[in-house]
């Protein structure tokens, strides 16, 4: 199969305007992790079950492997890259420290971010409800507990801090 | 004397007998000494003149890698164990 | 209990490497990228057992952008020379077939050519074009299949070995092994109550999340150097070595960031046929496996059957104990059946017992270990059979477990007799907590319990630390830290030099750069590594004993290293760190260092309490409340040592309720992705409530135990036992998944 014609794609991530040029076949985590060197999502099955390569489109989760490059033309996005702001660590990441809420830390970024949008919208989310909209993120070491409960603080830091 | 337990495995050499006191500095000597006493003990349990590798010696508290050369203390207990990895 | 008060130990720092992890920085092995790097990928059998014909990658090779392909044939032919890997040993020749077929596929996802070029899809749509010829074979993955005289041979030339002596027929069996303690028949016979039951498993696997990952650049003069996804930088490099018959120090490998290995990232796959890939094209050449690949390729852990019979005395005792188990090795001998063997009955003092164990080949991934490999599945055996024993005789679940629980002196069926250990403290912590104190009530609900064991080991470490103009540390230790084991090491190395965890700068070092390590396996880190630290320290205060007596014009005898690390002498007091910076002005740099291989198990005990609810409709079983009690002999750093109990616990959770290898008609594998093959997700499990026993271990200096592997061992027996208490029904097979728990609650007549 000859290759493909790429194609031009202009889109915002974490505030920053970009464009790029992916093959219609590239998804968006490929072109965040090789076109874009933004290497902080990652690929643990490339099928949409792991959530280690969520990243909020237009400040929705989505598994960036399952978008493709060409979609995002004139999106939001937002990566892990995104969450720390300027020099000081969001509280989620904070949170997520403090609490030991990783291990080998390949799942952290794709939590950071589902938690993120998760207390933006709701920082003071239960147990349950963190459960149910982090269900989509598998982590292998910690057996969840520690990152539902960096999950929780992070919410009420940030609503202390609002 | 060193308590030395044989592999049930290998009380066939043994006609049964379950251990025996060996008087020895080490492992070699355990092992020269079991071979005299039951011919074929060591083809059973090195390779290439050392403790096969598939095998650990335990001694006392500790399972040494260290073979042959591994040091027998004059109360110590000795057995032929497999080798053991971790996850 | 240990008292000691400590200043870093038992306390809970921000890790070292965790800003790094929350922001993305991290560098991964898939992150990597080198100057010209290709991409490849590995062309693998559909077939599960197949003769290769030929292999013709002409068409591949002529396609724009690709760059190298590569075939068994371009791999050097290793004898059957055995390697000592460190921890454990490998035939050469099977390591090498296993990572690229030779003239057979022994499982589907062998791999049987690779192809390097500019880009993963132009590889991937190469490696379609590559040829090959099969000659379909009959297949087996069922254990006891396999062992039947008239299963398909996987190697023709394979000899049944007891204890070094050989069988005189091929088999699927490499190894039988036996195991005697006590006069087992006097021991029945004395037994007033006997149960005996088969048990199975299926295959499961660690299902870290990153998949295996490699980058290899092969340079002209014939240096080799390799960043990887590994547990164990040193094993990588011999085994590299060996299978590409180059010499040792040749290969530099560069262990980066790994993303979860359980066991499962010890030996290789990808890094020889990445190497050659990049000595054939010049340039360097990155290797990631698909999730699928993960599945289907890499090193499950054993699928098992067992036959357990126990017996007891109406006074609770259990006398007398018979195991017979057949596991898995997979496509190639090697499995996981001593430890099976050596665990079966290692939480009980059981004066006659006799083991057989089998390890058998099967048209399945070579298996690997996964965290207390072997000890799992028997766990799950015994700990109902001893339920069963409690519940004849009318005793509580505890209670029988108090009464035969191992202690100091206790000798195992394998032979050696037990140091102080503590599964005692454990099921004391058990009985103490609020958790068993809680009455469980409502319909389809029951609570379980177990307990597990795994022995934990030393090996090899080393340790060397470099003091900085301000007193500060940088530490270079060699264990690929999965799970924050940096920092524990630093603790241990500022514990006893009076510093802060936050004043060491502990670094993983590459082959070239860090002492021989061995792997981050075994449960050995925080105890083997972290010892070196201890002892890298010590020999930094023996330096500055000897120089301070020429600061303070004393002799070096006169010296005292107070508690808290600050030295004493001829009137003279300073810390840590202010004696360092004084040494340096006066023109003195320090370099501490350490090896150490502790040779004695460190012996790590575990209880836990389950308690579910069974959906008699469905079968499904919902966790309500679980407790992992372990003994760590002493939490460096707490939070992590709670994360390995929670982390461990969940595995066994997954491997009790869900995980399995399904296969196809063909044998190849039906759930090769993680929608099919489902691991616990947030919301199949609760908190997990965790208790720390420390008993203290007299071999370590703060006196750690290994703690990573216990707590993966006793879930599916809690869960097991909890599920008999909620429906009355036994459940022999794992995983007690809702279809199979659905239909045994239906033919069990007992059942509710």
């Amino acid at each position: 199969m000859p290759a493909t014609k790429k194609v031009h794609v202009t889109t915002t991530i974490n505030g920053e305007e970009i464009d790029f040029l992916c093959e219609p076949r590239h998804s968006l985590l490929e072109v965040l992790r090789d076109n874009l060197g933004l290497t902080g999502s990652k690929e643990g099955c490339n099928n949409g079950n792991c959530g280690a390569c969520t990243v909020l489109l237009n400040g929705r989760p989505v598994d960036s492997c399952l978008v493709l490059g060409v979609e995002v033309e004139g999106a939001e996005i937002e990566t892990v890259e995104g969450i720390a702001c300027s020099s000081s660590l969001h509280p989620v990441q904070e949170c997520f420290l403090e609490g030991a809420a990783l291990q080998c830390g390949i799942c952290t970024p794709g939590f950071l971010v589902a938690a993120k949008a998760l207390l933006d919208k709701d920082p003071h989310a239960s147990e349950e409800t963190i459960r149910f909209n982090l269900a989509g993120n598998l982590c292998r070491c910690t057996g969840y507990d520690k990152i539902v409960r960096a999950v929780q603080a992070a919410g009420q830091r940030m609503s202390a801090d609002a | 004397m060193a308590t030395v337990f044989i592999p049930s495995q290998l009380r066939e050499l043994s006609d049964g007998i379950p251990s025996v006191e060996i008087d020895a500095k080490n492992v070699r000597e355990i092992v020269n000494q079991l071979d005299e006493m039951f011919p074929g003990f060591k083809e059973r349990i090195c390779l290439d003149g050392d403790i096969a590798p598939s095998l650990q010696v335990s001694i006392d508290n500790i399972m040494t890698s260290r073979g042959m050369i591994a040091k027998v203390q004059p109360h110590s207990e000795v057995h032929f164990i497999p080798a053991i990895g971790g996850g | 209990m240990t008292t000691t008060q400590y200043r870093v130990i038992g306390s809970r720092p921000v890790r070292h490497d965790g800003a790094d992890k929350v922001t993305g920085k991290a560098i991964y092995t898939a992150d990597m990228k080198l100057p010209g790097m290709l991409s490849g990928f590995v062309l693998r059998s559909p077939h599960a057992h197949a003769k290769i014909l030929s292999i013709d990658t002409s068409e591949a090779e002529a396609m724009p952008g690709v760059h190298a392909v590569v075939t068994g044939a371009d791999f050097p032919n290793v004898e059957d020379k055995i390697a000592d890997l460190g921890e454990g040993s490998v035939n050469l020749a099977y390591l090498s077939t296993n990572c690229m077929a030779q003239k057979k596929v022994l499982y589907r996802g062998h791999a049987v050519a690779a192809v390097a070029a500019t880009d993963v899809h132009i590889a991937e749509e190469a490696a379609a074009k590559i040829k090959v010829e099969y000659e379909v074979l009959d297949s087996v993955t069922w254990v006891l299949d396999a062992m039947q005289d008239d299963a398909p041979l996987l190697h023709e030339n394979l000899l049944t070995d007891s204890l070094g002596k050989k069988a005189e027929t091929p088999s699927n069996i490499p190894v039988h092994m036996h195991f005697e303690k006590g006069d087992v028949a006097a021991g029945f016979a004395e037994a007033d109550v006997i149960i005996e039951r088969e048990f199975k498993t299926a295959t499961v696997h660690q299902g870290y999340i990153e998949p295996h990952a490699v980058v290899a650049d092969y340079n002209e003069d014939g240096r080799l150097r390799i960043w990887t996804a590994t547990q164990g930088s040193f094993t990588c490099r011999q085994q590299t070595a060996e299978v590409l018959q180059i010499p040792l120090g040749n290969v530099l490998v560069t262990p980066c960031e790994i993303g979860g290995g359980f066991g499962g990232k010890i030996t290789v796959y990808l890094e020889p046929t990445a190497a050659l890939l990049s000595k054939k094209s010049g340039r360097p050449v990155r290797i990631t496996m698909t999730r699928a690949d993960v599945f289907e390729a890499s090193g499950p852990t054993p699928g098992s059957y067992m036959r357990i019979k126990l017996g007891a005395k109406n006074d609770g005792t259990i006398v007398a104990g018979e195991a017979w188990l057949a596991y898995d090795a997979g496509a190639y001998p090697g499995g996981m059946i001593g430890p099976g063997c050596m665990c079966v009955f290692s939480c009980y003092d059981i004066e006659h017992a006799v083991v057989d164990g089998y390890d058998v080949c099967l048209n399945k991934p070579k298996t690997s270990a996964y965290r207390a490999p072997g000890a799992t599945q028997v766990a799950f055996a015994v700990e109902q059979l001893v339920d069963e024993l409690a519940e004849k005789l009318d005793m509580c679940a505890l209670e029988i477990r108090e009464k035969n629980a191992v202690k100091e002196g206790a000798r195992r069926v394998d032979g050696p007799v037990y140091p102080p250990i503590g599964l005692e403290q454990c099921l004391d912590a058990l009985k103490q907590s609020e958790h068993w104190n809680t009455p469980l009530e409502g319909p389809h609900r029951g609570r379980g319990i177990a307990a597990g064991f795994w022995f934990g080991c030393g090996l090899k470490s080393s340790a060397a630390c470099t003091v900085n103009s301000d007193g500060t540390i940088n530490l270079l230790e060699g264990s690929t830290d999965i799970g924050g084991s940096r920092t524990s090491i630093a603790m241990q190395l500022a514990e006893v030099l009076g510093l802060e965890a936050e004043d060491i700068n502990p670094q993983v070092g590459d082959t070239d750069t860090a002492g021989y390590t061995d792997v981050t396996g075994g449960s050995r880190v925080t105890f083997a590594t972290g010892m070196a630290a201890y002892e890298a320290g010590r020999d930094l205060q023996q330096q500055m004993k000897t120089l301070a007596a020429e600061l303070w014009d004393c002799s070096a005898e006169e010296i005292t290293v107070n508690e808290d690390g600050s030295f004493s002498g001829n009137g003279n007091q300073l810390g840590f760190k202010e004696l360092a910076s004084q040494l340096f002005a006066a023109g003195e740099h320090l370099v501490g260092r350490a090896t150490v291989s502790p040779e004695c198990p460190t012996n790590g005990f575990g209880a836990h309490i389950a308690d579910v609810e069974v959906d008699p409709e469905t079968g499904k079983v919902t966790i309500l409340r679980y407790t992992t009690i372990q003994d760590a002999g002493k939490a460096i750093h707490p939070s992590y040592v709670e994360g390995q109990l929670q982390g461990g616990t969940v595995q066994g959770i997954g491997w009790a309720l869900n995980e399995e290898y399904f296969f196809n008609d063909d044998d190849t594998m039906a759930n090769a992705d993680f929608l099919d093959y489902r691991v616990p997700t947030m919301l199949d499990v609760p908190m997990i409530e965790t208790i720390i026993v420390e008993t203290g271990n007299p071999d370590h200096p703060y006196g750690v135990r290994g703690v990573g592997e216990t707590p993966i061992v006793p879930p599916p027996a809690a869960l097991a036992n909890a599920i008999y208490n909620a429906t009355n029904t036994r459940m022999t097979e794992l995983p007690m998944s809702p279809p199979k728990l659905w239909k045994a609650m239906q033919s069990d007549p007992s059942a509710d």
